[in-house]
Protein backbone atom coordinates (compact mmCIF):
# COMPACT_ATOMS: atom_id res chain seq x y z
CA UNK A 1 0.00 0.00 0.00
CA UNK A 2 2.63 2.21 0.69
CA UNK A 3 4.44 1.17 -2.68
CA UNK A 4 0.70 2.12 -4.45
CA UNK A 5 1.09 5.59 -2.21
CA UNK A 6 4.13 6.93 -3.11
CA UNK A 7 3.55 5.43 -6.61
CA UNK A 8 0.27 7.39 -7.28
CA UNK A 9 1.69 10.89 -5.70
CA UNK A 10 5.15 10.40 -7.72
CA UNK A 11 3.94 11.82 -11.31
CA UNK A 12 1.10 11.50 -13.75
CA UNK A 13 2.73 8.63 -14.83
CA UNK A 14 3.14 6.74 -11.71
CA UNK A 15 -0.82 8.30 -10.91
CA UNK A 16 -2.12 6.33 -14.07
CA UNK A 17 0.07 3.16 -13.64
CA UNK A 18 -1.08 2.85 -9.78
CA UNK A 19 -4.57 3.33 -11.16
CA UNK A 20 -4.24 0.90 -13.96
CA UNK A 21 -2.35 -1.73 -11.65
CA UNK A 22 -5.62 -1.75 -8.87
CA UNK A 23 -7.81 -2.23 -12.08
CA UNK A 24 -5.93 -4.62 -14.26
CA UNK A 25 -3.55 -6.98 -11.88
CA UNK A 26 -4.53 -10.00 -9.93
CA UNK A 27 -2.66 -9.88 -7.28
CA UNK A 28 -2.49 -6.13 -6.58
CA UNK A 29 -6.34 -6.43 -5.98
CA UNK A 30 -5.82 -9.37 -4.05
CA UNK A 31 -3.47 -7.68 -1.50
CA UNK A 32 -5.38 -4.57 -1.48
CA UNK A 33 -8.69 -6.65 -0.85
CA UNK A 34 -7.28 -8.65 1.81
CA UNK A 35 -5.49 -5.54 3.44
CA UNK A 36 -8.77 -3.63 3.46
CA UNK A 37 -10.80 -6.81 4.98
CA UNK A 38 -8.03 -7.16 7.56
CA UNK A 39 -8.28 -3.14 8.90
CA UNK A 40 -12.36 -3.75 8.56
CA UNK A 41 -12.22 -6.70 10.83
CA UNK A 42 -9.86 -4.59 13.38
CA UNK A 43 -11.79 -1.54 12.49
CA UNK A 44 -15.22 -3.00 13.87
CA UNK A 45 -13.67 -5.40 16.82
CA UNK A 46 -11.67 -2.40 17.84
CA UNK A 47 -14.76 -0.29 18.07
CA UNK A 48 -16.50 -3.34 19.86
CA UNK A 49 -13.59 -3.19 22.42
CA UNK A 50 -13.88 0.49 23.55
CA UNK A 51 -17.49 -0.27 24.12
CA UNK A 52 -16.46 -2.68 26.34
CA UNK A 53 -14.13 -0.36 27.84
CA UNK A 54 -17.15 2.06 29.05
CA UNK A 55 -18.66 -0.78 30.82
CA UNK A 56 -21.04 -2.40 28.37
CA UNK A 57 -21.13 -6.33 27.03
CA UNK A 58 -19.29 -7.75 30.07
CA UNK A 59 -21.87 -10.26 30.63
CA UNK A 60 -21.81 -13.77 29.16
CA UNK A 61 -24.85 -12.71 26.96
CA UNK A 62 -24.48 -9.31 25.84
CA UNK A 63 -20.62 -10.43 25.38
CA UNK A 64 -21.69 -13.61 22.94
CA UNK A 65 -24.27 -10.65 21.27
CA UNK A 66 -21.63 -7.88 20.88
CA UNK A 67 -19.61 -10.72 19.73
CA UNK A 68 -21.85 -11.38 17.32
CA UNK A 69 -23.34 -8.15 15.79
CA UNK A 70 -19.34 -7.54 15.15
CA UNK A 71 -18.72 -10.37 12.98
CA UNK A 72 -21.84 -9.61 10.98
CA UNK A 73 -20.97 -6.00 10.32
CA UNK A 74 -17.02 -7.22 9.43
CA UNK A 75 -18.53 -9.72 6.96
CA UNK A 76 -20.80 -7.54 5.17
CA UNK A 77 -18.34 -4.65 5.09
CA UNK A 78 -15.31 -6.99 3.87
CA UNK A 79 -17.99 -8.02 1.11
CA UNK A 80 -18.90 -4.48 0.06
CA UNK A 81 -15.00 -3.82 0.02
CA UNK A 82 -14.55 -6.87 -2.25
CA UNK A 83 -17.41 -5.48 -4.33
CA UNK A 84 -15.30 -1.92 -4.52
CA UNK A 85 -12.30 -3.76 -5.29
CA UNK A 86 -12.95 -6.27 -8.15
CA UNK B 1 13.41 -4.13 40.21
CA UNK B 2 12.47 -3.28 36.38
CA UNK B 3 10.71 -6.17 35.25
CA UNK B 4 9.88 -5.71 31.64
CA UNK B 5 12.23 -2.89 29.45
CA UNK B 6 10.70 -3.86 25.82
CA UNK B 7 7.16 -2.26 26.17
CA UNK B 8 6.33 0.76 25.17
CA UNK B 9 5.85 3.21 27.80
CA UNK B 10 6.40 3.30 31.60
CA UNK B 11 3.29 1.45 32.47
CA UNK B 12 1.09 -1.08 31.72
CA UNK B 13 -1.78 1.84 32.13
CA UNK B 14 0.32 3.95 29.79
CA UNK B 15 0.06 1.44 27.21
CA UNK B 16 -3.27 0.74 27.41
CA UNK B 17 -3.95 4.40 27.52
CA UNK B 18 -2.29 4.98 24.32
CA UNK B 19 -3.74 2.16 22.42
CA UNK B 20 -7.01 3.55 22.91
CA UNK B 21 -6.08 7.47 21.96
CA UNK B 22 -4.05 5.75 18.68
CA UNK B 23 -6.87 3.46 17.83
CA UNK B 24 -9.19 6.55 17.94
CA UNK B 25 -6.70 8.25 15.58
CA UNK B 26 -6.29 6.17 13.36
CA UNK B 27 -9.62 5.16 13.40
CA UNK B 28 -10.80 8.93 12.31
CA UNK B 29 -7.92 8.59 9.50
CA UNK B 30 -9.48 5.16 8.65
CA UNK B 31 -13.00 6.59 7.95
CA UNK B 32 -11.79 9.96 6.31
CA UNK B 33 -9.72 8.09 3.74
CA UNK B 34 -12.37 5.46 2.73
CA UNK B 35 -15.10 8.29 2.68
CA UNK B 36 -12.54 10.12 0.72
CA UNK B 37 -11.85 7.45 -1.99
CA UNK B 38 -15.91 6.63 -2.19
CA UNK B 39 -16.57 10.22 -2.91
CA UNK B 40 -14.57 10.72 -5.62
CA UNK B 41 -14.43 7.91 -7.84
CA UNK B 42 -12.67 9.86 -10.85
CA UNK B 43 -10.09 11.09 -8.60
CA UNK B 44 -7.17 13.02 -10.78
CA UNK B 45 -3.80 13.34 -10.09
CA UNK B 46 -4.09 16.82 -9.38
CA UNK B 47 -6.48 16.56 -7.29
CA UNK B 48 -4.67 13.77 -5.11
CA UNK B 49 -1.64 15.33 -5.11
CA UNK B 50 -3.12 18.39 -3.99
CA UNK B 51 -4.73 16.49 -0.94
CA UNK B 52 -1.23 15.56 0.29
CA UNK B 53 0.30 18.92 -0.83
CA UNK B 54 -1.26 20.54 2.30
CA UNK B 55 0.20 21.06 5.21
CA UNK B 56 -2.50 19.94 7.20
CA UNK B 57 -3.28 16.91 5.42
CA UNK B 58 0.65 16.14 6.27
CA UNK B 59 0.47 16.52 9.59
CA UNK B 60 -2.74 14.60 9.75
CA UNK B 61 -0.65 11.62 7.86
CA UNK B 62 2.19 11.77 9.78
CA UNK B 63 0.48 12.35 13.09
CA UNK B 64 -1.55 8.53 11.78
CA UNK B 65 1.60 6.94 10.41
CA UNK B 66 3.06 7.30 14.26
CA UNK B 67 0.07 6.52 16.01
CA UNK B 68 -0.18 3.18 13.63
CA UNK B 69 3.72 2.55 15.41
CA UNK B 70 2.48 2.98 18.51
CA UNK B 71 -0.47 1.30 18.20
CA UNK B 72 1.25 -1.67 16.62
CA UNK B 73 4.42 -1.85 18.71
CA UNK B 74 1.73 -2.44 21.75
CA UNK B 75 -0.29 -4.73 20.40
CA UNK B 76 2.53 -7.02 18.81
CA UNK B 77 4.47 -6.09 21.69
CA UNK B 78 1.42 -8.29 23.15
CA UNK B 79 1.13 -10.49 21.08
CA UNK B 80 4.98 -11.78 21.26
CA UNK B 81 5.09 -11.45 25.03
CA UNK B 82 2.13 -13.68 25.37
CA UNK B 83 2.68 -16.63 22.18
CA UNK B 84 6.67 -16.52 22.60
CA UNK B 85 8.17 -17.53 25.20
CA UNK B 86 12.31 -17.84 24.42
CA UNK B 87 13.37 -14.53 25.13
CA UNK B 88 16.00 -14.73 22.03
CA UNK B 89 13.22 -15.35 20.05
CA UNK B 90 11.06 -12.81 21.57
CA UNK B 91 13.51 -9.84 21.46
CA UNK B 92 14.20 -11.07 17.59
CA UNK B 93 10.48 -10.64 16.97
CA UNK B 94 10.49 -7.27 18.47
CA UNK B 95 13.51 -6.45 16.90
CA UNK B 96 12.10 -6.69 13.59
CA UNK B 97 8.79 -4.92 14.49
CA UNK B 98 10.78 -1.83 15.46
CA UNK B 99 12.71 -2.00 11.91
CA UNK B 100 9.49 -2.36 10.09
CA UNK B 101 8.08 0.71 11.98
CA UNK B 102 11.53 2.71 11.32
CA UNK B 103 10.77 1.74 7.54
CA UNK B 104 7.12 2.58 7.42
CA UNK B 105 7.97 6.16 9.47
CA UNK B 106 10.73 7.24 7.16
CA UNK B 107 9.02 6.34 3.68
CA UNK B 108 6.44 7.80 4.57
CA UNK B 109 7.95 11.21 5.90
CA UNK B 110 9.89 10.56 2.51
CA UNK B 111 6.50 10.31 0.38
CA UNK B 112 4.46 13.15 2.12
CA UNK B 113 7.38 15.88 1.33
CA UNK B 114 8.91 14.01 -1.70
CA UNK B 115 5.79 15.41 -3.81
Amino acid sequence: MMYALSLSLESQAGFNEAAEMLQESFLAKLIAWGLVSALLYHFFAGIKHLVMDMGHCEEIESGRMAAKVTLIIAGVSILLAGVWVW
Amino acid sequence: MVTSITSFGRSGLYDWMMQRVTALVLATYTIFMIGYLLFNPDLSYEQWKDLFSGTGMRIYTLLAILSLVAHAWIGMWSVSTDYIKQAGARFVFQSVCGLLAFIYVVWGIQILWGI
